[in-house]
Order: C-alpha cells, then sequence, then structure tokens
C-alpha cells in the first residue's frame, strides 16, 4: 500500500501544506468544523483543484483521475445510491469495471458476510439504519480494494454503542488489509481509540502531530520520543479544544512539536 | 376501507351524473343544446359500434403518440446535454428561454405555411408542445442529483459515461417523468386543438362538424373520450414511473409535495 505525500498543498484552505502517510498506517486528522478536513480528502482524492503535489510512493498522482486513483472514500453522508439495493451498492466499482456477474455476487456477498450485512442484501438504502447505511458505504468502499481508504467522520450520526462497534471492525479491517488510511474526525475518542498517529489540524494548519509509533513514543521534530503517547495525546488534544493558534503554541509542550 | 376509498371516489360522479341527468329532464333548454346523460350514452353507443368514434380516435392517437415520442426523445437528448455539459447548457439556454414562453398553438399559422395542412402539422405542433416541458424537466433533474453521490461514483472508478449512464439518469427519472406525465395530457390538447382548426379527421374535426350539425351529444361524448384518454396517459406514465423507482423511496417521495402532510407538520 503506498505511502501518500502533499507537498506544498495550497487551495483556498491551504497554504504551502506538508504532510506524509505512511504506508499501512492509520492517521487520524482531529479538527474543529471549518478546519480543511474534507478539503483534504478531496485533496487527495483528486476531487477539489489544488497547487503543490500529492504523490503515492513518490510518484505524482496529480494529473491522474479520481477514478484511476484506486482510493475508497467513505463519505460524510455516505452517499449510498438511492437507486441500488444494498447488493448493487456494493458490487457498484465491480460492475463499471466490466467484471463478470458471478464474480460480482461472489465478492459482494464476502464483502457483506465481512461487514456482517448478508440479511440486508436486496434492501435499499431508504430502509436501512444509520449503522447499517455505514456498513454498506464501507463495504462499498472496499470493493474496490483501494490502495488507500479515506473515511470522512463516518460516525457522526451513529449512537456510542453504534461508533464502539464500527471503530473496531474498521481498524481490524485496516490492519489485516494493510491499506494506508486517512481517517477525518472531530471526535477525540475516535482519535485517541483509532490512530496509529493524530494530526490536530486548524484553519487549514497542522497544529500537532502525535504518534503511537516507534514504541508508543512521540515523534518530534529533533528525533526525540521522550514524552509517552498518552501525555502527547492529551497535547494534541488540548491543542484541539482551544482552537486558535495561540493557545496550540502556548499548550503543546516542544516534544510533542513536529 | 379500500371499498370505502373507492366509494369516497365515485360518489361525487355519480351525483353529477344523476343532476345532469334530473336538469335535463326538466326540459328547461332545449335537448339538442343541452343533452341528457342517457342520450350521449346513447349516442356513444351508436358512434362506437358504427366505428366513426374509433376512426377517429385512432387518428388522434396515432398523432399524438408520434409528436409525443419525438418532442419528448428530443427533448430528453437535449436536455442530458444542458443538464450535463455545462457549455451545451450557455449555448442553447438563451434560445430555449425565448421560445419557451410561445404558446404552441401560436406556432399554427406559421407551420400551416411551412408544413402545409397535412398530417404532420399536428405532430410538429404536438413536437413543440412536448420538446420543452420535458427538456426543463430533464435539465432540472439532472442538475439536482445530489452531488455527493456523483463523487462517490467518481471514486468508485467510473468514467464520465458511467456516471451519466448508472446515477444520474437513473436519478433524474423522477423529473423527467414529471415532465412527461403533465405532457401526455397536454398533447392531447393540443391534438384537439389542431384538428378542430387545420384537419378534416380525428377527435377535433369530429367535435367541429358536431357543432355545425349542433349535435352537442356527440361533442360530449368526444370531450368524455379526449379525458379519459388524458387521464389515461398520465396514469400510464405515473405507473412506469412508479414501477422504475419502487423501493428508492427518498427521491420521488421527497420531490413530491403532499398538501395534508405539510399541513400536519406546520401544526
Amino acid at each position: 500500500m503506498p505511502t501518500i505525500e502533499l507537498k506544498n498543498i495550497g487551495n483556498h484552505v491551504f497554504s504551502n501544506l506538508n504532510m506524509k502517510v505512511f504506508d499501512g498506517e492509520l492517521l487520524v486528522v482531529l479538527g474543529p468544523n471549518g478546519a480543511g478536513k474534507t478539503t483534504l480528502l478531496n485533496i487527495i482524492t483528486g476531487l477539489v483543484s489544488y497547487e503543490g503535489t500529492v504523490l503515492f510512493d513518490g510518484v505524482p498522482v496529480d494529473k491522474t483521475a479520481t477514478n484511476e486513483r484506486q482510493i475508497g472514500y467513505l463519505f460524510q453522508n455516505l452517499a449510498l445510491f438511492p437507486h441500488l439495493d444494498v447488493a448493487s451498492n456494493v458490487g457498484y466499482s465491480l460492475k463499471i469495471r466490466g467484471k463478470k456477474k458471478e464474480e460480482i455476487a461472489q465478492e459482494v456477498d464476502e464483502l457483506l458476510k465481512l461487514m456482517k450485512i448478508e440479511h440486508l442484501k436486496h434492501r435499499y438504502p431508504k430502509n436501512l439504519s444509520g449503522g447499517e447505511k455505514q456498513r454498506v458505504a464501507l463495504a462499498r468502499a472496499l470493493a474496490t480494494s483501494p490502495k488507500v481508504l479515506l473515511l470522512d467522520e463516518p460516525f457522526n450520526s451513529l449512537d456510542s454503542g453504534m461508533c464502539k462497534c464500527l471503530r473496531r471492525k474498521i481498524r481490524q479491517i485496516q490492519r489485516e488489509m494493510g491499506i494506508t488510511t486517512v481517517f477525518v474526525t472531530h471526535n477525540l475518542t475516535d482519535a485517541e481509540e483509532m490512530g496509529d498517529r493524530i494530526v490536530a489540524l486548524n484553519s487549514g494548519k497542522i497544529k500537532q502531530v502525535t504518534s503511537k509509533m516507534f514504541n508508543d513514543a512521540t515523534a518530534t521534530d529533533n528525533g526525540n520520543h521522550s514524552q509517552s503517547f498518552q501525555d502527547c495525546l492529551h497535547c494534541t488534544i488540548d491543542c484541539y479544544c482551544k482552537g486558535t493558534e495561540e493557545d496550540y503554541e502556548s499548550a503543546d509542550s516542544p516534544a510533542c512539536r513536529m | 376501507m379500500k371499498i370505502k376509498s373507492v366509494l369516497v371516489g365515485i360518489l361525487p360522479v355519480i351525483v353529477f351524473v344523476i343532476i345532469w341527468e334530473c336538469i335535463a329532464q326538466l326540459n328547461l333548454v332545449p335537448k339538442y343544446i343541452f343533452p341528457s346523460f342517457s342520450a350521449v350514452m346513447i349516442e356513444f353507443y351508436h358512434l362506437a359500434v358504427s366505428g366513426v368514434l374509433l376512426d377517429n380516435l385512432l387518428s388522434s392517437l396515432f398523432r399524438v403518440l408520434a409528436g409525443f415520442l419525438l418532442g419528448s426523445a428530443a427533448g430528453i437528448v437535449v436536455g442530458i446535454g444542458m443538464g450535463s455539459k455545462e457549455f451545451v447548457n450557455k449555448s442553447f439556454h438563451p434560445i430555449f428561454s425565448l421560445l419557451y414562453p410561445i404558446p404552441v398553438l401560436g406556432w399554427a399559422p406559421l407551420l400551416m405555411v411551412w408544413i402545409g395542412i397535412n398530417e404532420l402539422l399536428p405532430v410538429a405542433l404536438i413536437f413543440l408542445c412536448s420538446f420543452f416541458p420535458v427538456l426543463y424537466n430533464t435539465i432540472t433533474g439532472i442538475k439536482g442529483v445530489d452531488r455527493e453521490v456523483i463523487k462517490a461514483a467518481r471514486t468508485l472508478g467510473a468514467s464520465d459515461t458511467k456516471i451519466l449512464t448508472t446515477v444520474v439518469l437513473p436519478l433524474a427519472i423522477p423529473n423527467i417523468f414529471t415532465g412527461l406525465r403533465l405532457e401526455a395530457g397536454m398533447a392531447w390538447r393540443v391534438v384537439i386543438a389542431a384538428e378542430m382548426v387545420a384537419i378534416p379527421t380525428g377527435i377535433g374535426a369530429l367535435m367541429i362538424r358536431s357543432e355545425s350539425l349542433l349535435r352537442m351529444d356527440v361533442i360530449i361524448v368526444c370531450l368524455m373520450v379526449l379525458s379519459v384518454m388524458c387521464l389515461t396517459f398520465e396514469r400510464f406514465f405515473q405507473f412506469v414511473e412508479r414501477r422504475i423507482t419502487k423501493g428508492w423511496g427518498s427521491i420521488s417521495a421527497q420531490n413530491s409535495w403532499n398538501f395534508e402532510q405539510t399541513m400536519k407538520s406546520e401544526k
């Protein structure tokens, strides 16, 4: 799975943004509404225009069309096709790639089984609960066999029990498949439970990066990993909660900066 | 419950017919001016058995089908182009905006000279009648498709053409069918008008001949046939739309406006 690099990205939200998502990691982008989280995902997908370069494994993909980037994207509002039943929604990407009916049926069945929604196969989106819709949308995103998975606040409309269940499911699938994943949220619990690394984003700028990597230590700008992940996570959360740039500067410890 | 709802629908019609029959039997107005319902039904039988009604109906039906199918097909094709490509929309929008407000029968004198008084005249008028509403409903349907759904299709690997055929057009169907449904009835009104003015065959021509002979019973039979045909066409498209969008729920339900539900929610 590719390492994603964003170099000198600029548009109406970002100015000279640089960031990296490592091969197979789950990066959480944490930020308030209007921070630029969805725009960040849209840049990786190529759905919005931008300046700068997006690289997958060091290869620029700026000129690669969205439909050729091999990305699985779970939209904030899920964007299920209302005119297709669950099986057709999940099998959509397979059908347009010209796969045979039997193959599509088999792969769809496997994905529905993985998401534990086999019984919903012939239902239309309007007849699904919030949690069921999330699972269908995730199955649909995974059907493309994506190299990159982008999740845009997928648990927004769900109760805490369903959130917990889906958080585990997504984490499990992501680890098993080793898909490079960017998970966007404004929910601290989601960020804490799911992220290998957490990036705090506000007003189009990265304010803080916290990492579980390197033996549960925090990546710093000088290479020291002196602070525990939990401590640094709280710095990131403080940064996120306080909101202004000045607050970020004063709230975080130097060890947490990147 | 079902019987009750059917009765609620039929009862006013029965009451109307009884009042009509009673007034006609009072002989307040000469029967050739205001025939009774029973006299109209007897005339309907005679026209049907003699084949006069069927011949004229088939003439009108052919014109309606030809004009409506051609006009709707053209409206859908141009609507798809204008709805999906902005430069096509910008190119055609000004000319269509100028032509759309012209009443269809306003074209009749011009078309009589250009085309002549023949079978093509009502077909051309119905073409114009069907084209514009279907065109604008198709554009509205396409432009109304949720952008997120289109983005989702794109991330799932669909090309522009695939997105149009597999997502945009199916989701625009409720709007397209609204245009078809409304114009299906309108096409019948136009063909009757064209036949009254220029064509010697068809239901409209039968009506205008009956008027000169003071045969109000025949005129009323024609009006009844016209009403049934308009209703049948509208209901046909409603049926097809429901069959296609069955299960989608949200799209057609959201697009349809229910006065009763709106009032309840406001309360």
